[in-house]
């Protein structure tokens, strides 16, 4: 397993499009901490980087990674190897690259730049979310057969987890704002990983307006050990749940 | 300065004719009662180190009362320590510790009625409900004290220093920790505040109403539980004040309720909820502050009129400015604000696009404050970048005209 992980790093390493996504990272990072004069600002504009464009980039990159490789994949299956085996070890190679690639790019400069309580939250939050969002590209090009289909349906996926999913909540606030719905928020928010992150990151960047009247009870909450445990542990979740699900997939599948 | 040269001339004269007497525990006279007595207008009290149990002590003539080496006047925590009133009477250099908590009477460590040419100088109050309270008093001088409660609940706590219809007052240099309100007024006028740092009181840093044309300079209000809140009062002066960490759900830098013709200038706000609130507020001018990291830097209701904001520096704040109408009767000018994102062609440091201060998300959370989980949302983001494009919602006359390119100077 680990030498099949090994071929994909290397067959990831050989095709650029990763080495072009850290120059990327680090070029912006890099730049945005040099152009603004305080480097909250910076971390803000970082913020957006990490709550979108990796996101996307983790779901692109590995929904096409994963036809790329296909035929790959299915020289593989002839081998004595279990189904698991194999689509575990693409997924370690796909994350393993996507995961440094980020730490690179985006961990050295705050390393460098900020590193206090912001900066590794916002860290957290990027590793976390480079690989849910891979296990979730996992699961929908192994549902997917073809390849515009399965990249269709991975943009849609970030499409909702980036924005749609936020405009609901807001919609839900305003038309149930007669109810008590600060618990209920909660756990909406818990159910997008994006939003996850970012809510963590916020704890740290706002945390005078989160003292405020509602944002007192999502600082106490996530705030707490509790809370940190809590954020980390739906991460976990994020990450195993459709890795699980696409190795069920995966294994059922007529190839 | 001419109130304190007043004072000082009295004593001076004073002390021409004034007699010395010393109380100790193994002088003749043992008990700061029997000198008290003893004394006559001008004379001088030295009160010797040692711990004095007297219960409820009345100067009304004329002394200074002076502390060698911190003697310390004990109420028990069933009395008033010390009630003055008069002329011309200095408190200097004395420890009070533990006087009385009463639901019917406000026992303070330090009571001043009916009285004029007060010097309370370099005390230390310790565990008292009321730390100085002084009513009806004028020309006085209350400094270099340091006053801390007990920090029990709002209602069996008293305020730091309390001051009821005062005039020719000056409060400096004191510290004032864990009581209600840390200087509370009301009815005080033409005083002045100086370099107090007033910090982790349960209610208010600094709490007055009715109290016109006092200036409040370079005092430090840190960690107060609902900061700092002044109401109903015209010519206020608040200059070089440092408001900073209040936080809660209803926590102010500052709030003003119903202030007018002010100048709230060269202040620092760092870290609060809200650094100001304003409403039923008017004519104040509001410049080269600098608001940092506050959740909201301003919340200006529609019920503000003529009020100006200028030359202020905005950085890091979660919103700039949130208002909860649609009527502006406020001017934003010369601000400096780090979420502007406009351009400067020709080149004169403001500005070509005035901005907006008040985004879009800033009204939703007026609206809806459930909606706060949203915020630093792309969705939002967005939000506020369609607003910017057809601009309908957020209040569109609430601009900042002349927004700076660069940080003021200040």
């Amino acid at each position: 397993m680990l030498k099949l992980s090994k071929y994909v790093l290397y067959d990831i390493v050989r095709s650029k499009v990763i080495l072009a996504y850290t120059a990327f990272l680090f070029l912006v990072s890099f730049s945005l901490f040099n152009m603004e004069e305080n480097s909250s600002k910076a971390i803000l504009s970082l913020l957006n980087i990490i709550l979108i464009v990796v996101p996307l980039i983790s779901m692109i990159f590995t929904t096409i990674h994963y036809y790329n490789s296909y035929e790959f994949i299915e020289l593989m299956l002839s081998q004595p190897m279990s189904r698991r085996k194999i689509l575990l070890s693409e997924y370690a190679g796909v994350g393993l690259s996507l995961l440094s690639s980020f730490l690179i790019g985006v961990g050295v400069p705050v390393l460098f730049f900020s590193p206090d309580s912001i900066g590794f939250s916002l860290l957290f939050t990027g590793c976390s979310l480079t690989l849910v969002f891979t296990s979730l590209a996992f699961l929908t090009s192994v549902m997917a057969r073809d390849k515009a289909r399965g990249i269709g349906f991975a943009l849609l996926l970030w499409f909702y987890f980036a924005l749609i999913y936020d405009g609901l909540i807001l919609l839900i606030l305003f038309n149930f704002s007669d109810y008590p719905l600060e618990k209920i928020t909660l756990v909406l928010s818990a159910l997008n990983p994006i939003d996850l992150g970012r809510i963590s990151i916020m704890l740290k960047m706002d945390v005078s307006a989160l003292m405020g009247y509602t944002g007192a009870l999502y600082k106490d909450f996530f705030g707490s050990g509790a809370g940190t445990l809590f954020t980390a542990g739906i991460m976990l979740l994020w990450i195993v749940i459709p890795l699980w699900l696409a190795l069920r997939v995966f294994k059922r599948k007529d190839l | 300065m001419k109130n304190l040269l007043t004072i000082l001339f009295l004593f001076v004269t004073g002390n021409v004719f004034a007699n010395k007497i010393v109380v100790g525990k193994d002088k003749a006279i043992s008990t700061l009662r029997q000198g008290i007595n003893k004394a006559q207008d001008g004379d001088t009290i030295l009160l010797n180190k040692g711990i004095y149990k007297e219960g409820t002590l009345v100067i009304d003539k004329a002394v200074y009362l002076i502390g060698i080496d911190h003697p310390v006047l004990d109420g028990e925590n069933k009395n008033e320590i010390l009630t003055l009133t008069g002329k011309n009477i200095v408190i200097r250099g004395i420890h009070f510790a533990n006087a009385g908590y009463s639901a019917m009477n406000d026992y303070a460590a330090l009571k001043i009625i009916d009285a004029t040419n007060i010097l309370i100088e370099n005390n230390s109050i310790v565990n008292t409900s009321f730390g100085i309270h002084l009513a009806n008093t004028i020309n006085s001088v209350v400094r270099n004290n340091t006053i801390k409660g007990n920090n029990k609940s709002e209602h069996s706590s008293g305020n730091g220093i309390h001051l009821w219809k005062c005039s020719n007052m000056q409060i400096e240099n004191n510290l004032i920790e864990g009581h209600r309100d840390g200087i509370y007024f009301e009815f005080v006028t033409q005083s002045s505040i100086q370099k107090n740092l007033s910090e982790n009181n349960i209610r208010y840093g600094l709490h007055f109403m009715f109290s016109h044309d006092n200036s409040y300079l370079a005092n430090t209000f840190r960690n107060n539980g609902a900061g700092v809140a002044v109401m109903y009062t015209k010519n206020v002066r608040m200059e070089n004040n440092v408001f900073e960490k209040n936080w809660g759900p209803s926590a102010y830098g500052i709030l003003l309720k119903d202030i007018s013709n002010s100048y709230i200038k060269n202040n620092k706000f760092i870290q609060n909820t809200v650094a100001i609130h304003m409403e039923g507020s008017s004519r104040i001018e509001i410049e080269q502050n600098i608001f940092k990291e506050n959740g909201w830097a301003i919340k200006v209701q529609a019920s503000c009129d003529d009020n100006k904001f200028f030359q202020n520096n905005f950085f890091g704040n979660s919103f700039d400015v949130a208002t909860n109408g649609s009527l502006v009767l406020n001017k934003f000018y010369k601000n400096y604000w780090d979420k502007y994102e406009g351009y400067d062609r020709n080149r004169d440091g403001v500005g070509d696009v005035p901005y907006h201060p008040v985004s879009m998300y800033s009204m939703i959370v007026e609206q809806n404050p459930n909606s706060l989980i949203l915020l630093r949302s792309f969705m939002v983001s967005l939000l506020d970048k369609a607003e910017k494009a057809i601009p309908s919602l957020a209040s569109e006359n609430l601009t900042d005209d002349k927004p700076m390119i660069k940080p003021n100077k200040l």
